[in-house]
């Protein structure tokens, strides 16, 4: 298709389709949609996506600057996170794909493929603006990220108007107000604007606690390139675990309040949450582990007995 | 007439536990388990590790009584999952600290020398910080469970073997 080189290299079509949509190139790929679906060309081969489920996708994809590892928009369009510059493939974890030698990939600049997948005309600035809390030491501690309340913009959720509100008693003598802290997490929790985004709230070195609240469905099948930890913190989630390559069904994770379970580094995982839930994940920012586990130096699963 | 959603959390004497349903995989490279279970099944401040990633773990811990002093290098968390826990917090005298290469908490030899420096009443679902250098100590009336954010150190205790699920 014809296209042109806009600022900040986002190529577009010429000219807006019947149904008013300019078409996207980047690299080899070709990204058009209708009413309906997106279409994905590449040399090698083409894909159709819910245009919902391509959004919604590609939307937590941008908001989380390619997160850790893989994002799955379905089982054969994402993302590669190499932390600097990204991946973007078709095919690539998909046996199916692979064997026929159909996938694609291209290596981009995060800047140029999150100038393209990113805000457009849209007027949802307060949704694509959002702080991302990332904690130094621990949310509630003096100077750090504060906690949340009526108004600060931050409800309570209609599935949690039964989690108590209190908060610790905290007595510090004069001159420790800055070290004796404390806070609910479960109340700073029940009023988080938003599902499946884990945010930092507690801090030791490359240990990082990361609770999110979750609801319905992740909208995309995150690959990891570490391993990940999952601590139920109330009710219950149930995921489906695929080999992270292959795309083969591994497992299924039933978690309930205060269960935990380690999802091994070579797996992809979509999660289901019934009603709301509390879920911490602990994460591992050391930034050399995706190096150490894909070399083979580092087991894929965290611990043996 | 607006719905009512009811929250489960878990606690010592009810939790439900999940499972990994296995299709094609091996259990233990999950590694399953409950805080819940594992805190009523340990002494109490026995620092069981449920998670580990490298050098990092999170431990559960059965509040019950008073624990012994400990301190820390670096920054740990406590996590009240059931019950409620007072925390104490004391500066150290010289001599007392964890030296800054150990990593993990290390038991405090005697009593804190330094001056009290605050405490906290945590119940469920609250968070507090234990500071790097600073000395503390739980107390709980009823045992109660607190989920740890720490380093391995020379009192975590693992026994993996007997706390997942491996088949």
């Amino acid at each position: 298709m014809a296209t042109t080189e806009t600022e900040s290299s986002v190529q577009t079509t010429d000219e807006r389709n019947p149904e008013g949509y300019l078409g996207f190139r980047l690299g080899e790929f070709e990204f058009g949609r209708d009413d309906y679906f997106v279409y994905i060309n590449w040399p090698t081969g083409r894909h159709v996506m819910s245009a919902d489920t391509f959004l919604k996708a590609l939307q937590r994809d941008v908001a989380w600057e390619f997160f850790y590892g893989i994002v799955n928009f379905d089982g054969v369009i994402g993302t590669v996170n190499h932390y600097g510059d990204v991946d973007l493939f078709a095919g690539r974890y998909n046996d199916g794909w692979r064997k026929a030698e159909l996938d694609h990939l291209e290596n981009l600049p995060t800047a140029r493929i999150k100038a393209t997948f990113g805000p457009k005309n849209g007027s949802n600035k307060a949704a694509i603006t959002r702080h991302r809390v990332t904690a130094q030491r621990m949310v509630g501690v003096p100077g750090d990220e504060g906690l949340r309340s009526d108004d600060t913009g931050h409800p309570v959720n209609r599935h949690f108007h039964d989690v108590p509100q209190d908060e610790p008693e905290i007595h510090a003598e004069p001159g420790f107000e800055g070290d004796v802290a404390a806070f609910n997490l479960f109340a700073y929790l029940s009023r988080s604007d938003v599902t499946w985004n884990p945010s930092v709230v507690a801090a030791c070195k490359d240990s990082l606690a990361c609770p999110t609240t979750e609801e319905y469905i992740l909208p995309i099948i995150h690959g990891n390139d570490r391993v990940e930890w999952f601590v139920q913190l109330s009710d219950k989630i149930i995921w489906d675990v695929e080999d992270r390559d292959t795309g083969t069904v591994r497992a299924t994770v039933v978690m309930k309040a205060g269960d935990v379970c380690a999802m091994p580094a070579d797996i992809r995982h979509q999660g289901y949450s019934p009603k709301r839930s509390m879920l911490l994940v602990w994460e591992n920012a050391d930034a050399e582990l995706p190096e150490l586990i894909s070399s083979g130096k580092l087991p894929t699963y965290p611990v043996d007995l | 007439m607006m719905r009512r959603f009811e929250t489960k959390f878990g606690s010592l004497d009810h939790y439900e536990k999940g499972a990994v349903e296995v299709i094609d995989d091996d259990p233990k490279h999950y590694t399953f388990s409950n805080v819940f279970e594992v805190a009523s099944r340990s002494r109490p401040y026995e620092k069981v590790a449920v998670g580990q990633n490298r050098q990092y773990v999170l431990e559960a811990v059965r509040a019950e009584g008073t624990s012994g002093w400990r301190t820390a290098s670096h920054d740990e968390f406590a996590l009240v999952m059931d019950g409620e826990v007072e925390v104490r917090l004391r500066q150290l005298g010289e001599g007392q600290r964890a030296p800054a290469e150990v990593e993990g908490s290390i038991a405090v030899e005697g009593e804190p020398e330094g001056a009290p420096m605050g405490r906290v009443r945590a119940g469920r679902g609250h968070m507090t910080l234990l500071p790097a250098g600073a000395a503390y100590q739980f107390h709980a009336d009823r045992p109660s469970v607190i989920l740890m954010q720490t380093i391995g150190g020379r009192d975590t205790v693992y026994k993996w073997a007997d706390i997942i699920q491996t088949s």
